[in-house]
This record gives structure tokens, sequence and C-alpha cells, in this order.
């Protein structure tokens, strides 16, 4: 790696060293695509296999989910759900229609509902993506200052800063929320208990889902923002007379970012699994909510096309994660 | 010295590690009480959590009653002391499984040759697709709720993590001097993994047991709090929370208090295993 770093300026100018090294990137990039799609078959596979270990009969689970009942069913009431949904073909035929049928966007349709997964996902996701987002944008933000602001600036300071964010890391969402919920919404009455998804509704969620995870990126941003502190480059920046405030943010933060940079992959899959809590204590609508509505009805595939979409939205943003890293981190692109 | 320490505990927080005397103490002291309370519930208060005084309903925390009273006029202290068991029996189940399949995959994929180990790093890597909290509610719809669907679904969606931790601690073992020394003079393969490679290459995980004690209370707790855990009256914390929720606006005990539990027992169970952690990484060095 270093003597990456020392090649890297000079051989940048060298026309066939580039071409070269493009193609080195182009490379990478299908190879991490590639194991991508791998990995999104096996997700496949994995929901598949666990809805075939389930116990019990389906087309009767299908048939008391969709009518609310919980009976026993005859053969003359379960033939005619066993030929449509295909519960009586052999496991391999069943498997292959399913990730046929993942291929062509098509997650089955809602014992409970009665209408394609894929249309039940799209109309809640919307909610569910602005608290998502809203939550890592805030909880970057909170995390950055809290770094800027704390580390290495003395001891006391610098224990206040990572013991609040061994704290807030935590946090379990369910119990943030309540407790914002309990003094902003019911003591001060700043914001309203329960409701939609509108701006003044979404503070105290995308807060509760923010916070938490805020911990877990400014413990990673302060330990390589420390360790960037003592590097000589800080030390000749700072004797060319530069502020203080000058090199914690033209130099350090740079390379201080990279360690929750390697972490948003998997904040996003910790936001979704924060979002089905925070949407639940906030009584928001959104993904999460269907979610926990189909689990506790039993609906089958809306569960394995929530999971499967989440899993996919986890592994695209694990690929683009890697190549953001590539393009903040000079030296990756050479390896 | 002070860099391998740098590189290697970088997760620790500083201002433990400058006072080791009283937070393990304190952790011990949380634990033990939930240990307690778990066993001999009896000992630590005199009530039944089952006794309904309808005239006491949602009284706030008082002498009387610590913590307030539910919407049946239950004693909430003794509803969450004799909760505990529940919850410790979740996270404990829950973390003993996650470890025993992690403990299996990794000397499967550290000591099984490199086909193994390909095949074991795949199957990996695709469950790391799922966030643990959706590969639990996967498991809760196909099983249906309750406390063994919790601890499953619970252990089976953490162990990937550790598996993944198991298999690079095979892997370091196995580079050591004291095996290498071991294989020289002779020792059959089985003797050697048996008394060189598994204590070493499983004592670390006793620190990460305890971390994983704490995780685990937490998401099972997280999944009771949707409904999806132990029906009433098994009063486990999440359970505990779920009820309490339709009185949030006028009981805030309700809600607070349970979950001041899990996160208690959460935070002490990982700073004890950061401890843990710590002296068995001194004790390796």
């Amino acid at each position: 790696m270093t003597t990456a770093t020392a090649v890297a300026p000079t051989a940048a100018h060298l026309d066939p060293r580039r071409r070269e090294k493009t193609a080195a990137v182009a490379r990478r990039c299908l190879t991490r695509v590639a194991t991508a799609v791998l990995v999104l078959l096996g997700a496949a596979t994995v929901v598949f296999g666990v809805q075939a270990l389930m116990p019990g009969d389906r087309a009767t689970l299908l048939l008391n989910t969709s009518t609310g009942q919980a009976v026993e069913r005859t053969e003359a009431e379960l033939a005619p759900i066993n030929a449509r949904y295909g519960f009586d073909e052999p496991l391999v035929v069943q498997y292959l229609s399913f990730v046929g049928g993942l291929v062509r966007g098509d997650l089955g349709t809602s014992y409970q509902l009665h209408s394609p997964v894929t249309e039940v996902i799209v109309e809640q996701l919307v909610p569910t993506v602005q608290l998502a987002g809203g939550a890592l944008v805030v909880a970057w933000l909170i995390s950055l200052v809290t770094v800027l602001l704390t580390a290495g600036r003395g001891r006391t300071v610098t224990a206040l800063g990572s013991g609040l964010e061994a704290l807030s890391a935590s946090l379990p969402h369910y119990w943030l929320g309540v407790i914002l919920l309990v003094v902003f919404a019911v003591h001060l009455r700043w914001f309203p208990v329960m409701g939609g998804s509108d701006l003044a509704t979404s503070v105290l969620p995308v807060l509760t889902l923010a916070i938490p995870l805020a911990g877990f990126l400014g413990q990673a941003t302060r330990d390589e923002f420390e360790r960037v502190l003592q590097q000589p480059f800080v030390t000749s920046a700072r004797a060319r007379g530069m502020s203080e405030t000058g090199v914690r943010l033209r130099h350090v933060l740079r390379h201080a970012v990279i360690p929750p940079i390697t972490l948003s992959g998997w904040a996003l899959g910790a936001l979704l699994s924060g979002a089905v809590i925070v949407e639940s204590v906030f009584s928001r609508p959104g993904l999460g909510q269907v979610l926990v509505s189909a689990v506790n009805a039993r609906d089958l595939p809306v569960v394995a096309g929530v999971v499967v979409f989440v899993a996919l939205v986890y592994v695209v943003a694990n690929v683009l994660v890697d190549l953001a890293y590539t393009a903040v981190d000079p030296r990756r692109r050479a390896a | 010295m002070t860099t391998t320490t740098r590189t290697g505990r970088t997760r620790l927080p500083r201002g433990r590690a400058r006072h080791p005397g009283v937070v393990p103490v304190v952790s011990v002291a949380v634990l033990t009480f939930v240990a307690v309370a778990a066993l001999q519930p009896a000992l630590l208060t005199s009530g039944d959590p089952t006794a309904i005084q309808l005239a006491r309903a949602l009284q706030p925390p008082s002498f009387a009653h610590l913590l307030g009273t539910d919407q049946s006029g239950r004693d909430l202290y003794t509803r969450i002391v004799y909760g505990a068991r529940e919850s410790l029996t979740i996270g404990l189940g829950a973390t003993a499984l996650a470890m025993g399949i992690a403990v299996l995959l990794g000397f499967l994929a550290g000591l099984g040759g490199r086909v193994v180990d390909r095949l074991v790093g795949a199957a990996l890597e695709v469950t790391f697709a799922f966030p643990v909290m959706l590969l639990a509610l996967l498991l809760v719809a196909v099983r249906g709720p309750s406390s063994t669907t919790l601890i499953i679904a619970v252990g089976v969606g953490s162990a990937p993590g550790y598996a993944r931790m198991v298999r690079g601690q095979v892997l370091a073992v196995r580079q050591e001097a004291y095996v290498e020394a071991a294989c020289a003079l002779g020792h059959g393969r089985a003797r050697v993994v048996a008394q060189h490679v598994f204590p070493n290459a499983v004592r670390p995980l006793l620190a990460l047991f305890t971390l994983g004690i704490g995780q685990s209370i937490v998401w099972a707790s997280g999944l009771a709090f949707l409904g999806m855990g132990v029906a009433p009256p098994a009063a486990e914390w999440g359970a505990l929370l779920e009820a309490g929720r339709m009185y949030i606006t006028h009981a805030w005990w309700l809600e607070v208090m349970p979950g001041l539990a899990i996160v208690l027992v959460a935070v002490a169970a990982t700073s004890l295993g950061r401890t843990l952690q710590k002296s068995l990484e001194g004790a390796d060095r």
C-alpha cells in the first residue's frame, strides 16, 4: 500500500499506465457486482428454504390467513389452493418459479391483502426511505460535529465525547423512542404523539433512529481521528501556520471518515431493522409496519418479499460503499 | 506494545480503561441482582406479580410501589423481578445457540481445508445480506411466536458474526509456534486440535459470550416489543414494554422502567465482556 501511494501521483499522468489502472478498476467493479448477484441468489435461496421448512400445511395456513379463521380444512377445500399456488409441485419446481419470479420483479401475492407483494412494497417504501435517509444524514452530522469538537481536546472533553457515544450506541430504539415520546410529545407537547409521516411527526422518529447510529459512527470516526492527529502531515500543516479548525476540517477529517464510510453499508441494515421498531413505536406508516403486521398474520409472501427486498438494498448499498471507498481513498484504486 | 494496543483494541472506550476498578464491580453487581431475580425472585420482593388490585391501577412510582403499578394495579417492580427469568433465559439461550453454531462453522472453515472454507465463507456472506432483525422476523413468521422461536431467531440471526470471528481465531491459532511445535513433535492432528487449537481459539469467546448476552436480550426484547414474544402473564421485559404502550400518555413508568432494566443489563454485560476481553488479550501477550 505504501509503495502504491508513492507511485500514484506520478503514474496518473502516464497514458498506458493510466489505461491499465482503469482496466483494473473496471475489473474490480465487475467482480464486485458478480459476487453481489451470487449473494442475492443465495439470499433468495435462504428465504425459500426457510419457508419450505415451515411446519404445517401451507394451503391450510393460506386459507386461514386470507379468511381470518383457524380451522381444519378438507381435501376438497385445499386441492384448488394447492393447484393454484403449486404447493403440490416438487420443491425444485417451486424453487425455480420463486427465483424466476424474483428476476421478473414478481414477489408473489399477499395472502392477507390479496394484492401483489411488489405493489405493497412500492406503496409503503417512501415513508421508510425518508425515515432511514433522514436518520443517516442526521447521524453523520451528529457524529462529525461531536468528533470535531471533542476529539483530542484534552482528557475531560474527550472522555465526555466518547462516553456520550458509548451511551447512545447502547440505547435500544424502542426505549429511546419511548423516552423521546414521553418527554417531547406527552409532557412538553412540542410534537404530536402519533400519526403520519409529515415533517413535524418525523422529527422524533428520525432522531430515535439517528442517535444510536451516531454513537456507532462517532466511535469509529473518533479512533481514526485521534490516530490521524498524530500523523506527521498534521504537524507539518500546523507548522505552515494553519489554524486548528483548518487542520481538523481539511486534513484530519478526510482520513477519519473512511472507517464510518465502510460502516455505512452495515448502517443501512441497522437503519432498516431499526425502522421496523421505530415505525411501530410512533405508529408511522411504512415498510416496517407492513412487515410486522405480515409477520403477525403469517402472511408469508409479504414477509419473504420484504426480506428479499431489504437484502437487495443492503447488497447494492454495500457495493456502492465499496466503490465510494475507492473514490475517497486513492490508495485503493491502485490495489 | 503501544501500537499493538492501539490497533488491537480500538473499540475500548478510553474513559473506562483508566478506571478498571469501578465499572466491572457495578456490572457484576447488576448482573448478580438479575441472576438472583431469575433464580429466586421471592428473595427480592414479597409481592405477587399477578396480584390484581384495580383500586391501585396506574399509580406513579412511590414508596409503596417503587416503580409504580400497571393498569391492573400489579406492582411493576415485582413484575420486572419475576420477568428476569424469562428475559435471561432467552438471552442466554440465544447466545449459547449462536456460539454453538459459530464454533461449529468456524472450526469447519478454519480446519476443513480450502474448499470447506470457501463454502462456509460463501454461506456466511449470504447471511450477512440480511440484517439480524429481518432474519429473526422471517423465522417468527414461519414458526409462530413463542419463547423458543425468539431464542432460535436471535441465535441464528447473530451466529454468522461470531462464526467469522471464530474462523479468524482458529486460523490465527494455527499459525502459533506452540501448534507448530506440537506438530513437529509428531502429535496427531486430532490431538493437536483438541489440546492446543480448541482451547486457545475458544477462550476469547468467553468475553464474546458475555458481550453477546446483552445484545441478545436487546434483540429479543425488541421482537417481544413488536408483539412476537411470550403471551402474558409470563412477564418478559419486552412483553412488559409492549403491554405498557397503550398507556404511554398517562403512565410513563410502564415504558421507562422495563426499558431501563433491559438497558442496565445490556450495558453491564457489554462492559463486563469488554473488561474480560481486555484481560484475556493481556494474558495472551
